[in-house]
């Protein structure tokens, strides 16, 4: 008897008991907030320890709060209106899972998770000291309160619906994909993790001494939490951008969609963070810039969250059309940003500089990448909210698309990309700009040399394209001449170059990974957006279209049923134009029935670094009155790299994360000196 | 499941239904014959905004109306106009919002030249930052070299691999 009525009630306690928990993580957050302040204003280890208690129980409420919601999805309770709303029992389990963060309530839970669990990851951290470790946990636990009262009173995913309905809504078929099931969450891990950074800024800010021994410890526990941040976010949006390539089949893969850019900014601005917090650890210098990069990362990441949820934007992405909502979160963003950077603005002339540098050194060379990577930032920001303040202002609409970022956030980056080669290379204090430019030699020949080719094998009016190829390269050959230099390649004898490159510290290679691989990017980026060739036509089955060097053949199409959807599956053959290497690839536009929606399926063929890219469009009549299909073909030169190279990237963070002496730091090393 | 089967098969537009009319498919691009001027209008769809879409050109948009907008392009191209022209056009049609790249006037000077003034700027604060410092630095003098190699001496500093390496 109790064994049943447990069964039957089960699964109502426990959605009610996920609704409690998030009410008692708020308690929680309140609670390890004014814990740390006490602690912190009476200097007393006990109340800060029950502060540091309090961050991780948060934790620990939200963890079962989010398991409660994802409990909901997979058991289809409808009689929660947020599974209602975004689930559907044809579902594949996968996608009943991601569900749960698919929904603007769900996927809020999920920032909570991300921002209680950093918290109390930074509430375990040993080596901080008690001032500013306490006033970290304060600032993070009152962020913790701030976007949890907004999902408890404005946004919670366990609102119940009576009476409940037969079947649920479904989640949008676009987002029933393995990239974009994943994406939300990494892409959070990156956002939130910069909160981390922020309330340590700000403890910095209000703990901070003219202590010239302060800002270098500082610099290094904020950089791992950059570090990681930057590489989850760099992994979250090259897979947002890897699935609107493969999912939406329009065959681009980024197009300065606000939403889009809402992501990008806070990427930038952690770039900027990552490498102006080197500066601030090896030489205690830059502490001012870096706190203010580390405030202004968190800014962007809550900035994203707003442009994305409250409706302000018109983008393809943009969900949950809430004024409300929105207003509450300009109110969040305006407060803790406003008096984060108001703090800054009192404490930030009190900040010794420390370190002094010469204008060529690694030093210098890192304050102009930040330069290039803040102005990059600003053009970013300006392109987004420029639309919306002019409207504003005198009720003229723009768009502000991609020929506007060509002109304005290219060339700065291109500068940037420029000088990047020599930054590792300079030695700190003051650096040997004849001895850099002649190791750097032989790479800026080679990749003058390929832009030439590049200008010469493709067509000559794309002498834009070619400079990039160039610099794609010059990236690369950089990243690798500053490696050789540095294990005595070829200079010393074999033995010689192992034991160097094995005394190598992780972060070195750390760094001409991610270098490397942001040039794979631009070699990749460049091509495919110089080269590509597009074709579109309606053909009969039969029937075939060319693009660039390559054939696809439609050889029929059948209608076949997913779990979930209908589709008209077509069957392709892509061969090149002389009939060689055949390989047969499907395309499909599926409908589901659950939401009434239709999408097509691309189909790629994998051609080395390239893609042939289809896409299935609607039935229609050839002018002979036969059955047709309208099919567009993209070939995608080196596409392959576009992706490969941020994943190369997110390697070398974590490469640069797993060093030793980001975890043992100066003081050991010190110590053993 | 017979049922969904008919629904989906007339929404994939299998078979001409009444409820697969409740808006006319867009019309069927029909390429220009001329390669070049083909080339240019499909150049110019990439830089057009569909009016109804969020944020999508109208060569990717399968809406209706961005299919129309395809059209008239390719009557203008067709007819000989300049992509100065048609742009011109289509900006009168629909105003500023219809091009992905902002007119340059007034009211977007900052919008346009901002990126680079915010990028001057900051280049001044530092140029004026490194020229003060650099009258800070200033090389030991030989009696002070001579104390810190004393110092270095004492401390007997252990050999370090990386000493020599632009790492330290």
């Amino acid at each position: 008897m109790a064994a049943r009525l447990r069964q039957r009630i089960g699964p109502l306690v426990i959605v009610e008991a996920g609704a409690f928990a998030l009410i008692l993580a708020l308690a929680l957050s309140s609670l390890q907030t004014a814990l740390a302040v006490a602690g912190r204003l009476r200097r007393s280890p006990v109340l800060a320890g029950a502060a540091e208690g309090s961050a991780i129980a948060a934790a620990l409420a939200v963890a079962v709060a989010f398991a409660a919601l994802i409990f909901a999805f997979v058991v289809s309770d409808f009689s929660v209106a947020n599974v209602a709303a975004n689930s559907h029992t044809d579902k594949p389990m996968l996608y009943k899972v991601a569900g749960a963060w698919g929904s603007h309530e769900g996927s809020l839970l999920l920032w909570c998770l991300v921002l209680t669990g950093f918290g109390a990851v930074l509430a375990r951290a040993r080596n901080l000291p008690f001032r500013l470790k306490t006033s970290a946990v304060a600032t993070q636990g009152t962020l913790g309160v701030l976007f949890l009262a907004f999902a408890v009173f404005t946004s919670s995913p366990f609102e119940r619906l009576n009476p409940a309905p037969f079947q649920g809504a479904s989640l949008n078929p676009l987002l029933q994909d393995p990239a974009l099931a994943f994406h939300p969450p990494l892409l959070y891990a990156g956002y939130v993790g910069f909160s981390v950074c922020f309330s340590l800024a700000v403890a910095a800010l209000i703990e901070g001494r003219a202590n010239s021994a302060f800002w270098p410890a500082w610099g290094r526990w904020v950089r791992p939490w950059a570090l990681a941040s930057w590489a989850f976010l760099t992994v979250g949006i090259t897979l947002g951008a890897f699935w609107a390539y493969y999912e939406l089949g329009w065959g681009g893969w980024w197009f300065w969609d606000p939403v889009e850019n809402a992501s990008f900014m806070p990427w930038l601005a952690g770039a900027a963070l990552l490498h102006s917090a080197v500066v601030t650890e090896r030489r205690g210098a830059l502490a001012g810039w870096t706190t203010f990069l580390a405030l202004l990362a968190f800014t962007f990441s809550m900035l994203g969250a707003f442009l994305v949820r409250s409706g302000v934007l018109t983008s393809v992405h943009a969900f949950a059309v809430d004024p409300q909502r929105g207003l509450m979160l300009l109110a969040i963003l305006g407060g803790t940003a406003g008096l984060a950077f108001a703090l800054f603005a009192w404490r930030a002339p009190q900040l010794k500089g420390g370190g002094l540098f010469a204008p060529v050194s690694r030093e210098g060379a890192l304050v102009l990448n930040n330069l290039f990577l803040t102005a990059a930032c600003a053009t970013v920001l300006l392109g987004t909210l420029y639309p919306l303040i002019l409207e504003a202002a005198n009720g003229s609409t723009i768009s502000v698309g991609p020929p506007y970022f060509a002109l304005t956030f290219v060339p700065l980056m291109a500068a940037a990309f420029l000088i990047l080669p020599a930054g590792p290379l300079l030695a700190w204090k003051r650096g040997d700009l004849k001895g850099v430019t002649q190791r750097l030699a032989v790479a800026a020949g080679l990749a003058i040399l390929l832009a030439f080719a590049g200008w010469l094998v493709f067509e000559p009016r794309k002498a834009l394209s070619a400079a990039g190829l160039g610099l794609g390269a010059w990236l690369i050959l950089g990243a690798l001449a500053e490696t050789a230099e540095r294990i005595r390649l070829f200079r010393a004898p074999l033995g010689e170059t192992l034991r160097r490159a094995k005394a190598l510290p992780l972060g070195a290679w750390g760094t001409t990974l991610a270098h490397a691989g942001l040039g794979v990017f631009v070699l990749g980026a460049v091509v495919e957006t110089g080269y590509r060739v597009e074709a579109a036509r309606p053909i009969a089955v039969g029937q075939t279209i060319e693009a660039g060097p390559w054939t696809v053949r439609l050889n029929d199409v059948r209608i076949v049923e997913g779990p979930n959807y209908l589709a008209e599956r077509g069957r392709l053959t892509v061969t090149l134009r002389s009939g060689a290497a055949p390989r047969e690839i499907t395309a499909e536009r599926r409908f589901f029935p659950a939401g009434g929606q239709t999408t097509t399926e691309v189909g790629l063929d994998f051609r080395g670094l390239d893609d042939v890219y289809v896409v299935l469009g609607e039935r229609g009549r050839t002018t002979a009155g036969a059955p047709a299909w309208n099919v567009r073909v993209w070939w995608n030169p080196w596409a392959r790299l576009i992706f490969l190279g941020p994943a190369i990237m997110a390697l070398g963070g974590v490469l640069s994360l797993l060093d030793r002496r980001l975890r043992l730091g100066v003081a050991r090393r010190k110590a053993a000196a | 499941m017979s049922r969904v089967l008919l629904i989906a098969a007339v929404a994939l537009g299998l078979i001409a239904g009444p409820a697969a009319s409740q808006e006319p498919p867009p019309a069927p691009d029909r390429p220009l014959a001329n390669a070049a001027q083909e080339a240019r209008a499909q150049a110019l769809f990439d830089g057009i905004r569909c009016v109804v879409c969020q944020h999508e050109a109208i060569g990717d948009s399968p809406a209706v109306i961005a299919a129309d907008m395809r059209g008239l392009v390719r009557e203008q191209m067709a007819a000989g106009r300049s992509d100065a022209e048609i742009k011109r056009d289509l900006v009168r049609r629909y105003g500023d919002f219809v091009l992905f790249q902002p007119p340059v006037r007034v009211g977007t000077w900052l919008l346009w030249f901002g990126p680079f003034l915010i990028a001057l700027a900051v280049a001044a604060v530092l140029l004026l930052q490194s020229r003060r410092r650099r009258t800070e630095i200033e090389a030991l003098s030989p009696d002070e070299e001579a104390r810190l190699a004393d110092i270095m001496a004492e401390v007997d500093v252990r050999p370090d691999p990386d000493a020599k390496a632009s790492d330290d």
